[in-house]
């Protein structure tokens, strides 16, 4: 009993932060969904639907897509990082997978905008080298430049969790694996990856609901339809003070993290109750 | 044989070479740009070079420098406040018989979890009551609220990792808990915690939507800076700024590997 209250008091100052400047505004924010005009209507859901239905849609394929792809990449790099055979390659991977880690949305949005542009570096060199001709060179600034500005900045920070908890496996069975005569890809699937899906989990769903909060991607890359919600909120406010319809917009998004969070809680009570 | 071998290394090549472009291909075309004093369609570099616009960027009513020592206290500030949070509740987290503890995780998670647009919009009508509209304060604390979860989980995984042995030999042979916390538990996970406060001071850094709600027009930071260049359509300024933000976040890159090791971060978020 001593020890839970302890416990209670330490954790108390943080918890009282995130309840006070997050949970209250949050709670606000959805509340003011379901009102307009002084009453309670379901009328800003009703606006939001029939003007950003596929908006909706898109940021729920945009962020879906690229949480695929981080996942895959992140279990090539991480898998090669462990299993790989040659030490210089393994080395180099590691030198270069690491640099967007750390790199701000906001500079991603940008390095991203002057990149993807019909006459940016990229079809530059897609010219330069006879793949392209300059005519048909296309501009990626749409929900294609936003999915592959998440993937390039994401898939580093799942990458990393994902051979940090490759790394700290037990190598016997994956020598025993590979003198049964197993090959890299079969110990990966079938051995490797079953023991650290927790922590490639774990690292998908916080990607997934960090992409789906981000505002500066959306609004560099492509801020015309279709588009992220996230874009549409701040248009509703900066354009037309519309809190009803923003807050609508709001709590869509939040009904797509919830359903992500409840996965995981699921995920976690099942491996033991500990998520 | 040396052809075979040779063959053998094309594939892993390639990759690496596809690899390396995708990764530095953006970064090169942002630092053409910071140089490029003009470069138009159809141009493949840039026409002309030099620092005019760096030039520009600082000179005392180009707001960079202004901005740069904003975003760093603001920075500072956000670390201070998170850590001293996040410290106490990440060792509780780890070590203590928390009821509920997977759903406090969560609580964490909140900040992050749930589309922050709305929210600090609520947020500042809040702080104008308060005063704490266009206020360091103000800033400070909303980008603590989002940094939390950072510092709480990395410092509860570092906790975690800890060997509870040592914890469990300096109680028996007479340390009080405070003591034994001091002397062991918090040394030995300083790293952890220093990975987790160098995190907390890179999205500090990089908060841009909540600045915008709570601080505009009063404070202003780098991400702000950069956002208005782009928006004006200066992609000099734009990139140059970019620059500025660009170099703790690959600095840091380099370097966490040291603070923060595999068996915590197999740990974080558990």
């Amino acid at each position: 009993m001593r020890q839970r209250l302890l416990g209670f008091a330490l954790v108390f100052p943080a918890l009282a932060t995130i309840v006070l400047l997050f949970a209250f505004p949050l709670t606000y924010s959805i509340a003011g969904a379901f009102r307009a005009e002084g009453v309670w209507t379901l009328a800003n859901l009703a606006k939001a639907y029939d003007l950003y239905r596929s908006d909706i849609v898109f940021t729920f394929l945009i962020v879906g897509v690229s949480a695929l792809l981080i996942a895959s990449f992140s279990i090539a790099i991480g898998g090669y990082l462990t299993l790989g055979s040659s030490p210089t390659a393994i080395s180099a991977l590691r030198w270069l997978y690491r640099w967007p880690l750390f790199i701000p949305f906001i500079v991603a949005g940008q390095l991203m905008r002057t990149f993807l542009a019909k006459n940016g570096l990229m079809n530059n060199v897609l010219t330069e080298v006879g793949l392209l001709t300059p005519i048909q060179t296309v501009s990626f600034l749409d929900w294609r430049g936003i999915v592959i500005t998440f993937v390039w900045k994401q898939t580093p920070f799942v990458a990393l969790l994902v051979a940090g908890a490759m790394a700290s496996l037990d190598r016997s069975m994956i020598e025993a694996a590979r003198n049964l005569g197993a090959s890299g890809p079969r110990i990966l699937f079938e051995i490797v990856l079953p023991q650290v899906r927790q922590t490639l989990l774990v690292g998908i769903i916080l990607s997934f609901v960090i992409m789906l909060s981000v505002l500066s991607v959306p609004m560099m890359i492509n801020a015309q339809s279709p588009t992220m919600i996230t874009a549409n909120m701040a248009f509703r406010i900066n354009a037309y003070g519309d809190y009803g319809v923003a807050n609508a917009l709001g709590l869509i998004s939040c009904v797509m993290t919830g359903a992500i969070s409840w996965i995981y809680l699921r995920y976690g009570i099942r491996e033991g109750g500990r998520p | 044989m040396r052809l075979a071998e040779a063959w053998r290394w094309l594939p892993r090549a390639i990759v690496l070479a596809l690899l390396f472009f995708v990764i530095f291909g953006p970064i090169a075309n942002m630092l053409l740009w910071t140089v490029a004093e003009k470069w138009y369609f159809p141009h493949k570099l840039p026409l002309e070079y030099g620092f005019a616009y760096w030039q520009r960027v600082f000179a005392p009513r180009g707001g960079a420098i202004e901005s740069l020592v904003n975003s760093a206290m603001i920075a500072c500030g956000t670390v201070v406040l998170s850590l001293a949070m996040a410290v106490p509740a990440g060792y509780a987290l780890a070590r203590l018989r928390l009821p509920m503890r997977g759903l406090l995780m969560l609580v964490f998670l909140m900040p992050q979890a749930f589309p922050n647009l709305p929210v600090y919009i609520n947020i500042a009508r809040l702080f104008y009551g308060f005063g704490l509209n266009g206020t360091y304060v103000g800033v400070i604390l909303v980008h603590t609220t989002h940094g939390l979860m950072y510092a709480v989980w990395i410092a509860s995984a570092a906790f975690a990792a800890l060997d509870r042995e040592l914890e469990e030999a300096a109680r028996n042979i007479g340390a009080g808990p405070v003591r034994t916390f001091l002397t062991i538990s918090l040394p030995l996970a300083a790293p952890g915690i220093l990975a987790s406060a160098i995190f907390v001071f890179l999205e500090s850094l990089d908060e841009f939507t909540g600045t915008f709600f709570v601080g505009a027009p009063v404070v202003k930071t780098l991400p702000l800076l950069l956002y208005t260049a782009t928006a004006g359509g200066n992609y000099q300024i734009a990139s140059i700024t970019a620059l500025i933000l660009l170099v703790p976040s690959i600095a840091f890159m380099f370097v966490v590997e040291r603070f923060i090791r595999a068996d915590v971060l197999a740990r974080v978020g558990r």
